[in-house]
Formats: C-alpha cells, structure tokens, sequence
C-alpha cells in the first residue's frame, strides 16, 4: 500500500514539521512495516514557473522538425520585463495557454540542468515542461496545459502539479485489510500521535428514499451487500482534476480517465473497491448469482474466461457482466462515450473472491481487498463519495434513489477477562487503558464490566479480531512491543539430547575427521535419474512420491537414494578443478507406502481422537535417515611421501565400517550386486540378519552418466537403522596381562572364496584363546596353483590366567587351520 | 707371563718400576686423548685397558713382588689403572655425544615440507549451527523435537490455524504431493513439529526443533526452494511475551554475543497472537554511532531481520488439545541460512547448497 503523506494528513492533524520517517519508525511499531520511502518531485529543483504563451512562431528546420518559437510571460520572472523567449519541440498548446517553465537554473529529474542555451537559431531562456520530464507520468506527447485559471504566470509550479510528496510503501499484514486504504492507515497514525482522526467514511449518507437500478442478490451469503448509485448527464471527456490523478498516481495506480480515476480514488481512499457500469450496456436487473455451467465472461484484460460454479457472478440480462470482486467485463465498460455510470460499491465473501482471483489467476486490487477482508459498513458511504467526484468534476447529477441489498452483518462482542492482556503482554496494563487503546481503533466497549470481562465489539473493518487474544495484541501493540520486559523462563530439567540425535553428532564427526565433507543437497530427483543410476522399472526405489507442483518438470520427485544428490555434488566439485572430493551426506529419503491412503483434514476445535491421529500419521511416509558417501580421484594426495592413493572401493565400504567401529557396532560386508554399484565391486552391508545398505565402486555407465570420474566410490545406508542398533551401554573388556603368543599362517584357497569367511572358518576353529586376527596379505602368482590365492593371516592368543604354552598355541593355531580346511577347502602353505 | 710367583727375585720385578707405571699410564692417557671416534676408541680400549695391556699384566705382578713392596705398588698401579678408565669413560661420552650430534644433524629434515596426506574433511555449517542452537537451549532444559518432511497438510496448515482459505495460506508458496488429494506437502515451515510435540506430550514444553524445509522458490542468490529453519515452543503456565522476550534475547546472546539484544516490531502470524518480528542488535556495529552508517552487516539499519515469533494462539492450542485456560505459550522461528549468511558474511545463498567443498572446509567442525 503506497500512500502520499500529503493525503493521510487530511485526516489526521500530525504535528507540524514531523520528519516522515520518524512517521513510519512510529507506525512500524504499530505493526504497518514500511516497504519503502519516496519523495517524487525531490529531484526536480530551482525556478519551475507558471507561464502563458503570449506569442507562437511554428518554424520547420533542416532536420524535418517543426519547433515553435514561444514568447512566455512568466510574471515576475520575465527578463526586463520581458516575456521569455523559449524553443519548444512540442504542438498541443496555443497562444493563451498556461504552461509549466523550467527557468535556468533549474533542474529536472535525473540531473537535468536548465540553462539559457542556443538552439534552432534561437537563446531558449528555459524550457515548457512535459509530465514526463517533471516525473509526473509517462506521457510525453505533449507539454503539461494547465486548466485555465489555475495559477498566473511567474506562480511556482509545484503546488500547481502538485509535483513534491512524500510517499510510503507499506508492507501490510494480511490481518490488517484495513490498511490498504488511506483511512485504515489515517487512523493508526492518529493513534501513534494520540491526534484527531478525522474518518472520511463519516460523509452524510442521504436516506434510501427510492430504489435506485434494480439489483437482485441470489447468494446473499456471497454477497452480504450490494448498493448502487446512479449518475447521469457525466461529460466522459472531462479531464481528472490534476490533484485527484496526481494522488492515484502517487499511490501506484494509472491515471486513465476521470471516471476510472474517481473510483480506485476512493478505493484507495476508504478501501472499498468499486466498479461503475456504462448503465446505456446494462440489460434488466443485476443480478449477483453464481456462475451455471459453461458460462463464459470476457473480463475487461480482454481475456475470455472459462466461469468455474463456485466463481460468484455479476449479471444482467445479456449474461455475466463482471466476476464479483475480481475483474469487470467488457460489454458494461466505461469507456469514451459513456454518459450514464451505475455506481456500484459491494460487499463480498472474502474465500469466494480470493478462491476466484486465484483460479482465474487474476489478482486485482480489488480481489486482494476483498479477499482480506474489506469493512462492510462502506459500500453506502462510498458509492455516495463516487457519485459526488463524478458530478463535481465531470457534470451531471446524481439520480434520486439508491439500491441497497443486504445488511451489515453484526458483529459478535468478544469477552476479554479483566487481566488477559497484562498476563499475556507480560507488560503492566491499567484496565482503563485497556478501555481507551481498544476504542481508540474502533472497538465499542461496554461500559463497567465490574470486575467481570469486557464486553469489546470490534469495528465493522476489523475482521481480523475475534478472540480474546487479537485484542491483547491491539493493547500490547499500543503500550509498545519495545516496552516488553526480557524474562528467561525457567523451564524443568529436560533430558538432553535423545540417543539418536546424539549418535547423528558422531557420525558426522566421524566422517569428518575421516577426510569426508559434509554436503546437504536437494532431494529432488526425475526419471533421468533412475535411467542414469540404472535402476529398473520394477525397482522398488523407483516407487517415489512425486511433486504436484515442481520446480522443474525434469525432477519432480522425491529421493529414495542420496546418490543423485551426492553425485551431482561431486561432479560439480570436479567440474569446478577439486577432482579429489569425498562428500557425505546424511537426509532423509521418501518411501512411500505400495497404497498410499490420503492423510484426513481433521477438524480443528478440539484435540483429535487416537484414532484420526492414527490415521494421520499413517499416511504419512516411512522418511528414513539415509548416509550416502562418495569418493572420487586421490584419496591420500601423492607428495614427497610417494604417489597418492586412488580413492576405491575399499573406502568406500572402510568408511561404513569405521563408522560401525566407532557407533560400537558390527556391520558384516559380503558381495552384493545392486545398480548403480559395480556388478563385481560391490557390497551389501548387514547388520545381523538385516541388510541396511550397499557400498563400493559404481558401474562405469553410472560415472560417465553424472560426468564423475571413472572408478568414483559410494556408500548408503539407513543410518536410522545402524544408530538403532548401537547398545545402550558398552561392556568393558577383561584384560589378561600374561603374555601374547603369535601365529601366522598363510592358506590357499579358491580365488573365489571370500576373505571373511576363511577369517570367520578360522576365528571358529581357533577357540576361546584367539585374541585376535588380523589378515595382512594376500598373493596370487607364481608360487601357488592358477585359481588360487593365498591368504595370510596374523593370529594373537592369550588366556586370561596363565601364560600359554607352545603346545597350547599350536593346537589352537591347527585347529583353526583344520576349520578352514573343513570349511572352505583351504590348504596351508609350505 | 707367569703365576703367581712364589720364589721370586725382586730383582726381576722391572715392570713395577713407578716410571714405567708412569709411562703406561701415559701412554694409555695419550692415546685415549688421540682417538678422534668411537671405533679408534675401541682399539685404544683394546690396547691399554683390555686384558693385555700393559697396566692390566703390571696389575697382575704386583702379587708376585715382596710384600714389602706390593702395597706400593697396587697404590701406583690402581691409581693408573683408575685414571685410564676415568679418561676412557669421559672420552666415550665425549665422542657419543659427538656421534649422536653428528647423526642428529644429518638427520634433519624440512619440516616445512607439505603434511596433508591425510585428507581433511569438514561438516556442513547448516548442521554445526543447528547443533549450536541446539545446545543452546538444551542448556536451559529444553528438548530437541523432530518431525517429517513430507507432512500431512492438516499439521502443516489447519492446527495451526491456517485454514484452506486463509490469505497467509496462499502466501506460503507449498509444494504440494500427489495426487491432488493425498493431504500431504513438504513441510513449509518446522511449525508442524510443534503441533506434533503438543500432540505427543503434556506440559511444560519447552522444545525446540531444527529442521529442513521446502517453498517453491527458485535458487537464486537469496532465495532456496529448500532451506532450514529452527523453532522454538514453550507451554506452560504464566508463560508471556517477556518470557519470549527473555527466551530470544539469551539466544542472541548466546550465538553473538554479550549484549546482543532483540527487539519486537508487531506481526502477523496465523499460529501467534499477538505476534512479532524480531530483529537482532547488529552484532557487528551495536548498532553505535558512526559504526553503524557504514556496517555492511545491518546496511547501516543497526538492525538484522532474524526471525517471527509470537504468543501461540489459542486456536492452536485447543487443535491440539491443551488447556487454553490453563496454559500459554510462545513459539519462534528462524531462517538457518539467513542466520548463517549474516553471521558469517556469506554472500550468496547458492554456496551452502551447491555442495562445494571449498565452501565448507573453512567452517570445520564446530560453528
């Protein structure tokens, strides 16, 4: 809402010389936050006169212009008593006219200097002025002709165009829909001084003594009023008072033509959004009524609309003529000729217009009036303020009679307990001021309660005050928000974090301090995606929830896997020269139930049932917290140390098993095959009997897909189900300080055997005296048969009690060899 | 070389001679003195200590003098013997310290050489500056709740007294789910979760919950379709908006510093009532003359735009099934990504999601 400080003074005695931004600081804490500050006609200074064109010499130059050679009595300001001799491009004005002259000296907007200067073979001693250069509007067509008898010449120009002013943009909340007019925030500024507010809405309203054009309201719930007021014999070509145009212009509306003007005038003035109706186009009665099927309107942008049943209707006759609160028609239009105006000023269902300014996408200043809520008490009082604009300045008179339909609804009083707005404000409040803050926006209070709760009835323009509370706040706002005491509750002992949220601090730590970093992505994936990632049709990960809405067509869904994320994240890294990254994430992925049921809108007037809370949630999808990580180029950089150590899929899988390490649980890796994972370089991650995630080095196809480097490694799991697996106490170890004795064998098995299951064979065999075991190399070549590798392993016994003999760790070492030799086929090496 | 003498002749005893001791000894003592390393040592040690040396086989005839004599002559022989072995000790320790000082030296490295073979890693600041919050207020006894993402609308908008057609409704830019009529978005904002906590618990309340959050705004410089925000609700009895005032003004103190402030300016918020912007001390500037004209923290307001908050409205209360009559509360709500790009002067919004690790190894680990 944009409002010239010059307007809102006619209604509210501000002190003299109140600097506006102190104005604005003063009705920011009132809650009206300002958007912006303007001062037009700041930037135009020096001598800008009032001139009459005494004499014009049209003279055509070499260039193809014709320019005229004005002599211009500019009063007291003429040269030696002569009139000024001035060049000027333009033809709309004659001799007699009064025009606006910049002398020398002055200047325009945008640094516009004004000097006596030599052109077409004349000294130009100043300039006449168009509204552009004055920054009075976009026309350019002609100079600026005052009416005759505005002014005399030498007169300053400004007052006469009203040019300077002080404009401020509010940004206005959507509970203030009374502040979208010049009175709504007339009357805040009247309560920031504590000053006079003088409330336009008060004009004299004539009694109803006949009807005026016959109106008819089918839905009256849609429609609670509907007033009209007729003008007749009105000069369509009368011009809008320069101060009127000036003022709509100033609070960001067009100037178009007085009739037009006339009505967002008083909209902008009351709030009350109005539309006028060429009454020679209108056929029968109105009627407001909602839309029957198949019914089209073409609104006045000239676009021909679709009418959805619920869009409420203006009608005559012929048909639609106006979507309510939204947009007129074409056919009843205003325009050139029009002689005959059917003023009408109404009062609509705000969800009824806000629901159709959003269907037809088609915001209007009146839908987003209506759609707030605008007072119901004005439409008499404006359609009278209309009428008289009209005739004052475009002739005419208004007709006898006037239509009004409907009532103003009546607003319920609200009981606000005696002590409610110190106990919620935390700040000191005498009842009697209570009393005086909620009359001073409106609000009738009943007088004495007593000691009981007062009876406070809002105004008919506050919609946004139902509850006890929305009156606090008109109080605690009024006494000032910044006199508000700072007061640390004291909450009870609470019990810390929660296991889960304090295991998701290590794992990030973790990962960190491994050399991954961090990185939290969009989780908005699209079918490129899954045809990237090689996932198939029938893939459960392919079952995503999708956006009805999204941002791009080409990912509307919701993840199921970090991957596309991370991967995405790497290659920019890449693409960006860091060609060594290990990222991690940890986010939730979306998975949707195989039937999703729909999640119940539930009534809001009290708590609900188990059942219904059941429901809700159980529409609600499973959104697992997911760990992904990926590797790509070194993992160790090369240096003076020796060559760098290509990132693989060892770190990939190392990193979950440090992680489990750490978490103090135990995660058994054995080969999987899942895409997008390298069909022979990847491995599925258990915990116990359940799988929780894979990890290893993608397919080639996957790389050159997201444009990572070849050989980039990944890992996922669901870290909701590694944390649930971390015990809640850690039992500690019994340790035996008798000595350690070592064993190493070295076994050859099929290359096809997998490592841990001969480490598992062996730790079997071995018995209760194996500390550890620990596999330190492994050997394919020449000294051992093709198809075969030989796997050597480093094993630890020691018993709690005594110091083993050699007898005793030998039988323990060849009992382990003897299980994996009974399991696995493993022979001990020579 | 002989044993021990029993018939002897004292004539014959010439190496007892004390020049002779003195000789040897010197002789020992010299060449102790001209042994330049450890393994010349050793030779000397060798020649004049070892068992064949000239003081060690005087030592050995001293048995075989008269007994007159012998007393003498252990004295003289010892007192050689003693000072040999005393030179020799000094001169090894000499020498190994030479040796250990020359290997020391050749030792020495470069240890401005490069000693990052360990990649570094780092956590994203939006996590570290949750977690920061977080401590925070668990400090005071508060909780951390959490909720989903994908939510149902009812707990998103309705309970939260923001009705299918209400203005601030549309304002919210939601993603919605499909189909039309699942009854799910994307969480606009973490309010949700404090529908769910007075749904879960009884009160006292006092959480506060970190989270992720989605409206259908492009990336661009200071916008993201996906951003965080942390909120804060407490219900108890007697609670107030100087309770809310109290509450903020120790976590503006807490994330920037002593005697950083809030102040409230009035607002609009469907699930408050009465509500607040709060706006945060520039913590920079202080918002003091002339530092603030040219803070380009505040852009010379003396004031940051943190966050909304307010006194919960009742409505909400009564959907989620507490006491209006009993109980009050207040609730709050931040941008995560606003706090850290004025808190640590990012500039531009894209950097804390593209994921770049130049961006976030800088933070670390802590915020």
């Amino acid at each position: 809402m944009r409002v010239p400080v010059s307007w809102l003074r006619e209604y509210v005695r501000l002190p003299v010389g109140v600097a506006v931004e102190e104005l604005t600081g003063r009705l920011t804490a009132l809650g009206l936050k300002l958007e912006a500050l303007e001062f037009p006609g700041a930037d135009v200074t020096g001598p800008l006169v009032v001139g009459r064109v005494l004499d014009l010499v049209s003279e055509e130059h070499n260039n193809g212009k014709t320019i005229r050679w004005c002599q211009v009595d500019v009063g007291p300001h003429n040269a030696d008593g002569e009139p000024r001799g001035i060049v000027c491009g333009a033809h709309n004005f004659a001799v007699g006219d009064l025009v606006v002259v910049a002398l020398p000296g002055a200047e325009l907007s945008g640094g516009f200097a004004i000097s006596a200067r030599k052109t077409y073979g004349h000294v130009s001693d100043g300039m006449i002025c168009s509204a552009r250069e004055l920054g009075l509007g976009d026309d350019h067509t002609g100079i600026i002709v005052l009416e005759p008898g505005a002014a005399e010449p030498g007169d300053d120009a400004m007052p006469v165009l009203h040019l300077r002013d002080e404009v401020i943009e509010f940004e206005i909340n959507p509970d203030r829909a009374y502040a979208l007019s010049v009175r709504g925030v007339a009357r805040e500024a009247a309560i920031a001084y504590d000053v006079e507010f003088a409330d336009p809405a008060l004009g004299a309203v004539p009694a109803e003594d006949e009807r005026d054009y016959p109106v008819e309201v089918a839905d009256p719930a849609g429609c609670p009023v509907f007033v009209t007021r007729t003008v007749t014999g009105f000069d369509p070509e009368a011009p809008s008072p320069r101060w009127l145009a000036r003022r709509v212009q100033l609070a960001g509306m067009r100037p178009i033509s007085l009739a037009v003007d006339v009505t967002n005038y008083v909209m902008l003035e009351l709030g009350q959004p109005i539309h006028g109706y060429d009454r020679s186009a209108l056929s029968g009665p109105i009627v407001v009524r909602r839309a029957g099927a198949g019914e089209r309107l073409t609104t006045l942008d000239g676009v021909d609309r679709r009418l959805d049943p619920e869009d409420l209707l203006i009608t005559d006759d012929s048909g639609p003529i106006g979507l309510a609160g939204v947009m007129g028609g074409g056919t009843t239009e205003i325009g050139a000729a029009t002689s005959e105006i059917v003023i009408e000023a109404a009062s609509f269902d705000p969800v009824s217009i806000g629901r159709a300014a959003r269907r037809h996408r088609l915001p209007s200043e009146a839908s987003r009036r209506f759609e707030r809520g605008v007072d119901p008490g004005l439409p008499q009082r404006a359609a009278e303020r209309v009428a008289e604009l009209l005739t004052t300045y475009g002739g005419g008179k208004v007709e006898p009679g006037r239509t009004v339909v409907g009532e103003v609804p009546a607003r319920t009083p609200i009981a606000l307990p005696p002590g409610l707005s110190a106990a919620i404000s935390g700040m000191p409040v005498e009842p009697a001021a209570v009393v005086t803050m909620l009359r001073r926006v409106g609000c009738e209070v009943a007088a004495d309660a007593g000691s009981g709760p007062l009876e406070v009835t809002p105004p008919t323009w506050r919609h946004d005050l139902t509850d006890p509370y929305d009156l606090v706040e008109e109080v605690a706002r009024q006494v000032g928000y910044e006199r508000v005491p700072s007061v640390l509750p004291a909450a009870p002992a609470g019990r810390g974090l929660t296991p889960p949220q304090r295991l998701r601090r290590r794992v990030g730590y973790t990962l960190a301090g491994a050399g991954f970093v961090e990185a939290v992505t969009f989780p908005f994936v699209g079918p490129a995606d899954w045809a990237a990632l090689g996932i198939a049709e029938d893939d459960p990960r392919r079952n995503a929830m999708r956006v009805a809405n999204p941002l791009s067509e080409q990912e509307p869904e919701l993840r199921t896997t970090l991957l596309p994320g991370l991967l995405r994240a790497l290659a920019r890294n890449v693409g960006r020269g860091q060609t060594d990254a290990a990222l991690f994430e940890t986010g939730a992925v979306y998975l949707p139930d195989e039937k999703p049921r729909a999640a119940p809108v539930l009534g809001v007037d009290r708590r609900p049932t188990a059942d219904e809370l059941a429901a809700l949630n159980a529409a609600v999808p499973a959104q697992p917290r997911h760990l992904g990580v990926v590797l790509a180029g070194d993992r160790e950089p090369s240096g003076w140390w020796g060559s760098g150590r290509p990132a693989s899929w060892a770190d990939a899988i190392g990193a979950v098993h440090r992680l489990a390490e750490v978490l103090g649980v135990e995660v058994a890796a054995s080969a999987g095959q899942l895409t997008p994972w390298h069909p022979g370089r990847c491995a599925q991650l258990r915990l116990g009997d359940t799988l929780i995630g894979h990890a290893g080095e993608l397919h080639p196809t996957v790389c050159r897909e997201y444009g990572v480097p070849a050989r980039t490694a990944a890992a996922e799991v669901d870290l909701d189900a590694l944390l649930a697996a971390v015990p809640p106490l850690v039992a500690a170890p019994s340790l035996s300080t008798f000595p350690v004795a070592k064993e190493d064998v070295a076994l050859v098995v099929d290359e096809s055997v997998p490592a841990a299951q001969v480490g598992a064979a062996l730790r079997a065999g071995a018995g209760e005296l194996l500390e550890r075991l620990r596999l330190f190399d492994v050997y394919t070549g020449d000294q051992i048969p093709p198809g075969k590798k030989s796997l050597a392993f480093a094993l630890r016994f020691r018993a709690p009690d005594r110091t083993l003999t050699e007898a005793e760790t030998g039988a323990a070492r060849d009992a382990a060899v003897a299980a994996a030799a009974a399991r696995l086929g493993a022979e001990q090496r020579a | 070389m002989s044993g021990p003498n029993t018939d002897y002749d004292p004539v014959e005893v010439t190496p007892l001679h004390p020049d002779e001791v003195d000789q040897m000894r010197r002789t020992a003592l010299d060449a102790i003195a001209a042994a330049d390393d450890l393994a010349r040592l050793k030779q000397v040690r060798l020649d004049h200590v070892g068992d064949r040396s000239p003081l060690a086989l005087a030592n050995r005839e001293i048995g075989a003098l008269p007994p007159q004599a012998r007393k003498e002559a252990g004295q003289r022989v010892g007192q050689a013997r003693r000072a040999v072995a005393a030179a020799l000790a000094e001169r090894t320790a000499e020498l190994e310290a030479e040796h250990e000082q020359r290997i020391l030296t050749e030792e020495a490295v470069d240890v401005t050489l490069p000693t990052d073979r360990d990649p570094r890693g780092a956590r994203h600041p939006l996590t570290t500056i949750a977690e920061r919050i977080a401590d925070v207020f668990v400090a005071m006894g508060w909780e951390v709740a959490e909720g989903p993402e994908v939510e149902a609308e009812w707990l998103n908008f309705d309970a939260l007294n923001l009705g299918p057609d209400h203005p601030a409704r549309t304002m919210q830019d939601t993603f919605w789910i499909e189909p039309p009529d699942s009854g799910l978005v994307l969480r606009t904002h973490t309010s949700p979760v404090q529908a769910r906590t007075m749904l879960d618990r009884e009160p006292p309340i006092y959480v506060v919950c970190p989270g992720r959050t989605f409206r259908t705004d492009e990336l661009d410089a200071t916008h993201t379709p996906v951003f965080h925000q942390v909120e804060g609700l407490a219900v108890d009895e007697g609670l107030s908006m100087a309770h809310l005032k109290g509450t903020l003004d120790h976590f503006a103190e807490a994330m920037f510093g002593t005697g950083i402030t809030t102040r409230f300016r009035p607002s609009y918020f469907p699930f408050t009532e009465p509500s607040a912007e709060v706006d945060l001390i520039c913590f920079v500037c202080r918002s003091e003359q002339p530092a603030v004209d040219s803070c380009r923290t505040c852009r010379g307001e003396g004031w940051i735009e943190w966050g909304g908050c307010g006194v919960v409205n009742p409505r909400v209360l009564v959907a989620c099934g507490i006491d209006p009559q009993r109980y009050s509360g207040f609730a709050f709500g931040m941008g995560l990504e606003r706090t850290l790009m004025f808190r640590h002067g990012i500039p531009d919004m894209r950097d804390l999601v593209e994921g770049d690790v130049r961006f976030t190894l800088p933070f670390g680990m802590e915020i």
